[in-house]
């Protein structure tokens, strides 16, 4: 008991020791950041992240929602809501119809309920593939809707953000969704219920600054970038080069912003951890 | 190259001067033109007018970021009673970007804050050209959190490019820092009326904007991000500002017709600068009025602030 209390904790939980370096074979998927070569199930055994060098590669909405939610539990809501272009502005009609082809989804978020590590909770899921998962009246109407539902059904919610910004094409309705999203949330919170606000790569501009920057606990993933502004107009300001790791997870950690940085292998576990210790459970 | 400066006085005065040589040249060759210099005169007046009444949103930006421009400090100097800045975040520093403190307004107590920019190099250095750092994002923080305590109205007053896009911003946590000004305003049981004097530009000026009435100067501009950013990240060419300024919608008779802003206070013909003190009065009396509205209304404020926001965005229901 007494080492246990004067032990020194871990806070970013490594789950196994990297591989060496494999050579990529032909048709195997390249590592951008150890060159190693990864098969497709190895891919999937790892939940898209290298078992070389645990670059985590980006999951899209359903590879993450499968992931983390039990098979089956989820209910997903708010599927009509769907962006037009209110402003005329112009390309915009053009890049939604794009990127509804490319990624069969809607828009750059799905949420609904599902059970996570045997707990009731609310998800909202964003997808970089769409729009760079900017945030708009949609983005900001369901996850509005979702923390309202949480509200009611009185579970926590959790988010996996990922997001260039606010979607400069709906002009001032996209900015007065951080109000929104955050005025949902001071709800929530005076409610005594839990946000848990996971940041992967990239989680920069207006979502941050607003709903995922409000989580009770936030985690990163590793490699994160996560920031305001992002690090090519900061090198602009300054008239100089950043250095390569600023404002990736790692950084965020060490400067106070992110309760923990945990890798894809673990959150699930830690998660349940979170939410055993909010809910109650067997504590083992 | 695209024009940064509003050139249009340039013009005008250029004109001016010619009819002033009219006169002394009149005078002095013995003509009477004086007919001919009054049509001149008016004329010119007119086409003056005209010109203000129909300022393409990209000739309003630059008159918003003029740097003649009554600032924050100016407003609080002339509409309040007497008015006190306090300083400092108990944090890490006090932020100049940002000022804020308690004034006397029409003899009640307020909480006023605003964004405060410099009006010549020397003043815009100390100010950071009013784009604050964290810090000054958790002093507004604080002054709220004082103003609840106290019960005390809340005026904010907001005119800046944006938060401040540099290492030391982002290594004290920018984002997470105007997320919690977000959400505190939203939440506050006290009245807040919240005014666009110049330029507003991405959530660094939201984080002053969550509020029970939004006010904005007739040639004030609020934006998602400013023509420049957007013109580059969307054109992949900031020369396309220009272009990009309309398609925004930022003026405040865009953000009229799409229900952010509640009420436009016309500036003087020119401008606010050419006439602040008349300016000022007039923004005066906009508050004035909309603060008053909201307190006699009373009711559960937070609830009614929340179903505004609620109300802001554009989609389709299937």
């Amino acid at each position: 008991m007494l080492k246990r209390s004067f032990g020194k904790t871990k806070y970013i939980p490594v789950p196994q020791d990297a591989l060496p370096y494999r050579p990529a074979k032909p048709g195997q998927a390249v590592c951008p950041q150890c060159t190693s070569g990864i098969s497709e199930e190895e891919m999937q055994e790892n939940f898209k992240v290298c078992p070389f060098c645990r670059h985590h590669f980006p999951m899209n909405a359903h590879e993450r929602l499968s992931w983390i939610a039990e098979a089956g539990s989820f209910e997903e809501w708010d599927t009509g809501l769907s962006s037009y272009n209110p402003l005329e502005f112009p390309g915009y009609d053009e890049k939604l119809a794009d990127a509804r082809e490319k990624t069969g989804l809607q828009e750059a978020i799905i949420t609904g309920v599902a059970r996570v590590q045997g707990y009731q909770v609310v998800l909202g899921i964003m997808d970089s593939r769409f729009l760079m998962g900017s945030m708009g009246s949609v983005v900001g109407e369901k996850i509005s809707r979702a923390i309202e539902k949480a509200m009611e059904l009185g579970c926590p919610f959790i988010t996996f953000a990922v997001a260039g910004g606010a979607r400069m094409q709906e002009g001032m309705l996209s900015l007065m969704q951080m109000a929104k999203t955050s005025a949902a949330l001071e709800r929530f919170h005076k409610r005594g219920l839990l946000y848990i606000s996971v940041m992967t790569h990239p989680t920069v501009g207006g979502v941050p600054a607003s709903f995922a920057g409000l989580g009770d606990i936030i985690i990163g993933e590793p490699g994160a970038l996560i920031g305001f502004t992002g690090p090519r107009v900061i090198e602009q300001t300054l008239g100089q080069r950043l250095p390569e790791r600023f404002q990736r997870a790692e950084f965020q950690l060490e400067h106070g912003m992110l309760d923990l940085v945990v890798d894809r292998a673990e959150l699930p576990a830690v998660i349940g951890q979170i939410l055993r210790l909010h809910l109650g459970g067997n504590h083992g | 190259m695209v024009k940064r400066q509003f050139d249009y006085e340039d013009k005008y005065e250029n004109i001016q001067d010619k009819i002033k040589e009219l006169v002394e040249l009149s005078g002095s060759l013995d003509f009477d033109l004086s007919g001919e210099i009054k049509v001149l005169e008016s004329k010119l007046q007119a086409i003056r007018d005209q010109k203000y009444q129909n300022l393409t949103p990209w000739e309003k930006i630059l008159l918003a970021r003029n740097p003649e421009r009554p600032t924050t400090i100016q407003y609080l100097d002339n509409i309040c009673d007497e008015w006190i800045e306090l300083h400092g975040d108990r944090l890490y520093g006090d932020d100049h970007a940002v000022v804020g403190g308690i004034g006397a307004f029409n003899g009640m107590p307020v909480t006023v804050i605003g964004h405060q920019r410099g009006k010549d190099t020397n003043e815009n250095i100390k100010r950071n050209f009013g784009m604050p750092h964290p810090e000054g994002y958790r002093k507004v923080h604080r002054l709220l959190v004082q103003a609840e305590k106290f019960g005390r109205p809340i005026l904010t007053f907001i005119d800046t490019q944006g938060a401040y896009p540099g290492a030391g911003a982002e290594e004290r946590g920018q984002p997470v820092a105007i997320a919690q000004d977000l959400m505190l305003l939203s939440g506050l049981s006290v009245p807040i009326i919240s005014t666009v004097i110049g330029e507003g530009g991405s959530g660094g000026a939201l984080a002053l904007g969550v509020c029970d009435r939004l006010i904005m100067l007739s040639n004030s501009v609020f934006s998602v991000a400013s023509a420049e950013t957007c013109a580059s990240i969307l054109a992949k060419d900031a020369n396309q500002a220009e272009g990009m300024a309309g398609a925004l919608r930022l003026t405040a008779f865009d953000l009229k017709d799409l229900d952010i802003v509640d009420e436009i206070v016309p500036e003087p013909i020119g401008g606010a600068h050419t006439d602040p003190q008349e300016t000022i009065a007039r923004v005066k009396e906009a508050i004035a009025r909309n603060l008053y509205e909201v307190m006699e209304k009373g009711g559960n404020l937070p609830e009614q602030r929340y179903q505004r926001l609620r109300s802001i965005g554009r989609y389709n229901i299937k």
